[in-house]
């Protein structure tokens, strides 16, 4: 009886001060995304500005996923497939506006560029995410994966766009007043938009939705018996997830301005994967930090040696069997609970 | 003529099949028994391949070399369960995929540092490199033909191991509950390490006997493994017949795409759509009988009854 009492105050502080902890870290990553590209940019370190535009874009698409596979637990292996949609919904248009030919989508604007990558990324999360949610664990983990390859493989006989040697963006979306080929517009554009993508998840995960997508990750026989058909719940948060990556597509191929399809390969749905995981996919920021981690050790590692695959392959590995919930359990000392796939 | 080029696709498509079969045979075992995905599958593949090259540049007999290289691969499979995979067994399938694609990236700079960016070629013996008459008109390569046969073969081990040995027995205890066979007094740990060495082999095996075609070369397991994973999530996974018929329905299907496919798309189109159309459709049409057979059969086409 007095252990209860006593010990429910104490827990109960435990998570205020957790929370703190955690609104403290996330608003300090916010203030450091915010100035330090920009500090780095306007002191001539030109080459920073560009490491942050690519890591805030991953993010982007990290947080997508995590959408599915932290709270949903739809391990899905094929995202990168979303942002080579994305990618070439810009570049398709764009190579029609300058080498004419299909008129019916030439068009340098922006809005239709981006209308462009969230339909079709959408419609295939749709038709994709209709098919492989029928099946469960390594099975979805797998379907996601060839579906994805799939895709990859089209756009690589697609020998107008390039085929296997990718294609060069020679004109960005053009929009109103902003122009993305100012680097510095650019990167205000992806923070921003990392930052209302965030503020969303956030929102979805406490929403009724987000509560019954939980519920489908820990039991959904459970969901099933309280009536709760789980599957269209599943099936939007999918679409969504791959919308999300979309944009991040359409803003990587504005980024970049050379897109092919290796983009699109499986190992970059992987890495997408390892940043959700690595940064820890419980926590609303995990993702952000985990492609923060995964653009900077990349980028220093590749200084080092040719060979950094080696000492990548190694952190990733002993980050599994020693580092279970992810860089964001490190802050989260008393939490327990792990957004475990299926 | 005719005759002739459907039946020389025919083998191909078999080849092919054969080939996948052999990846997949390991995929599908450590799966089903040991409930682990792994990525690094195809890794195993490219060493068998690497290892073969090396060897028959040093001995002088791919032969020689292919038997010399079996055990070194399976011997590579076996210290990757030890140091890395054994400690796995009890973690999520997300934790198994992260983990394999970190040893992709450690395997393919290892052989990077060893072998060079360059692929190797592998030369044939002559009495290999020759062709085949079957019957008049009909002249197939010797070496496909011998890829087919030592496919086959190698299945028919796999299927009397399976299924008439003592050691096949305790495989399918293990697949259909691991637990109780460790409670009877099996040495599981063994098991797991053994049946891994021998899915690393029958992979080296794979890569060995399609790299005198194709080269040793890095990420020609990272191109093949999803193909696998395609054959095995078609045939159900953890079943070693639907492997089988998976492997040589997807090798077929996938062969007479890629020769056949814009002939028959002509009869339905221009010639112009047909030529665009016919390549894109047929790199895709694994992908889409996948897609078919999974929305009707969600766990395959053969799925192991006991899981």
């Amino acid at each position: 009886m007095t252990t209860t009492t006593s010990a429910r105050p104490d827990h109960r502080q435990n998570r205020n001060t957790e929370t703190t902890r955690l609104l403290l870290v996330s608003a300090l990553l916010v203030l450091i995304l915010a100035i330090l590209p920009t500090v780095l940019y306007l002191t001539g370190h030109t080459f920073w500005l560009d490491i942050f535009t690519r890591l805030v874009i991953l993010a982007i698409a990290a947080v997508g996923l995590n959408l599915i596979l932290g709270l949903g637990g739809m391990v899905s292996f094929g995202h990168a497939a979303y942002i080579g949609l994305g990618a070439y919904a810009v570049g398709i248009p764009a190579y029609h506006s300058t080498y004419g030919g299909m008129d019916a989508i030439a068009t340098y604007n922006g809005f239709f560029h981006l209308a462009l990558a969230l339909t079709v990324s959408a419609l295939f999360a749709l038709v994709t995410g209709i098919i492989s949610l029928r099946t469960r664990g390594v099975n979805f983990i797998m379907i996601t994966m060839a579906f994805a390859q799939m895709m990859y493989y089209a756009i690589v006989s697609l020998e107008t766009y390039g085929g296997d040697d990718g294609l060069t963006i020679d004109v960005r979306s053009e929009f109103p007043i902003i122009s993305l080929d100012d680097p510095l517009t650019l990167y205000a554009v992806s923070f921003i938009s990392l930052i209302i993508i965030v503020f969303l998840v956030h929102r979805i995960s406490n929403s009724r939705f987000g509560l019954t997508l939980q519920g489908a990750r820990s039991n959904e026989e459970r969901m099933l018996a309280i009536g709760v058909n789980c599957y269209k719940y599943q099936l939007a948060a999918f679409v969504m997830s791959g919308v999300i990556c979309g944009y991040a597509g359409f803003l990587l191929g504005n980024f970049t301005t050379f897109i092919s399809p290796e983009m699109m390969d499986w190992t970059r749905s992987g890495e997408i994967m390892i940043m959700v995981i690595l940064g820890g996919a419980t926590f609303l920021w995990g993702p952000v930090i985990g492609a923060i981690v995964f653009i900077i050790l990349e980028y220093v590692l590749s200084e080092v040696t040719v060979y950094w695959h080696l000492p990548f392959g190694l952190l990733l590995i002993f980050s599994v069997l020693f580092l279970r919930n992810g860089l964001a359990s490190v802050l989260q000392r008393s939490h327990s609970q792990a957004g475990k796939g299926q | 003529m005719e005759f002739s080029l459907l039946l020389i696709q025919l083998l191909n498509g078999l080849q092919l099949g054969i080939l996948l079969f052999l990846l997949s045979a390991g995929l599908t075992l450590t799966f089903g028994i040991m409930d682990f995905v792994n990525l690094a599958h195809g890794a195993l593949y490219m060493l068998g391949a690497f290892f073969c090259a090396s060897l028959t540049l040093y001995t002088g007999s791919f032969i020689l070399a292919i038997l010399l290289a079996l055990p070194l691969t399976a011997l590579a499979g076996y210290l990757l369960e030890k140091l890395v995979v054994q400690h796995l067994y009890d973690r999520n399938h997300l934790d198994h995929v992260l983990a394999t694609f970190g040893l992709i990236l450690c395997i393919d700079t290892i052989v990077h540092i060893i072998w060079g960016p360059q692929g190797i070629a592998i030369p044939l013996p002559a009495w290999l490199s020759g062709q085949v008459e079957l019957f008049d008109g009909v002249v197939l390569p010797s070496y496909r033909l011998l890829i087919i046969g030592v496919g086959l073969l190698a299945a028919a081990g796999l299927y009397v191991l399976v299924n008439h040995t003592r050691l096949g027995m305790l495989i399918r205890a293990g697949a259909s509950n691991r637990k109780m066979v460790g409670a009877l007094g099996v040495d599981i740990t063994a098991l797991f390490s053994g049946v891994f060495a021998l899915g690393a082999a029958l992979a080296g095996l794979a890569g060995m006997l399609i790299a005198p075609i194709t080269e040793a070369s890095i990420g020609m397991g990272s191109d093949i493994i999803i193909t696998t994973f395609v054959v095995i999530i078609i045939g159900g996974i953890g079943s070693m017949k639907g492997a089988f018929l998976a492997a040589l329905l997807v090798g077929l299907i996938d062969t007479f795409g890629r020769s056949f496919l814009d002939d028959f798309f002509k009869l339905l189109m221009s010639t112009e759509a047909a030529e665009t159309a016919a390549p894109a459709v047929s790199a895709m049409l694994i992908y889409i009988l996948m897609a078919i057979i999974l929305a009707f059969r969600p766990q395959g086409l053969f799925p192991p009854l006991s899981r």
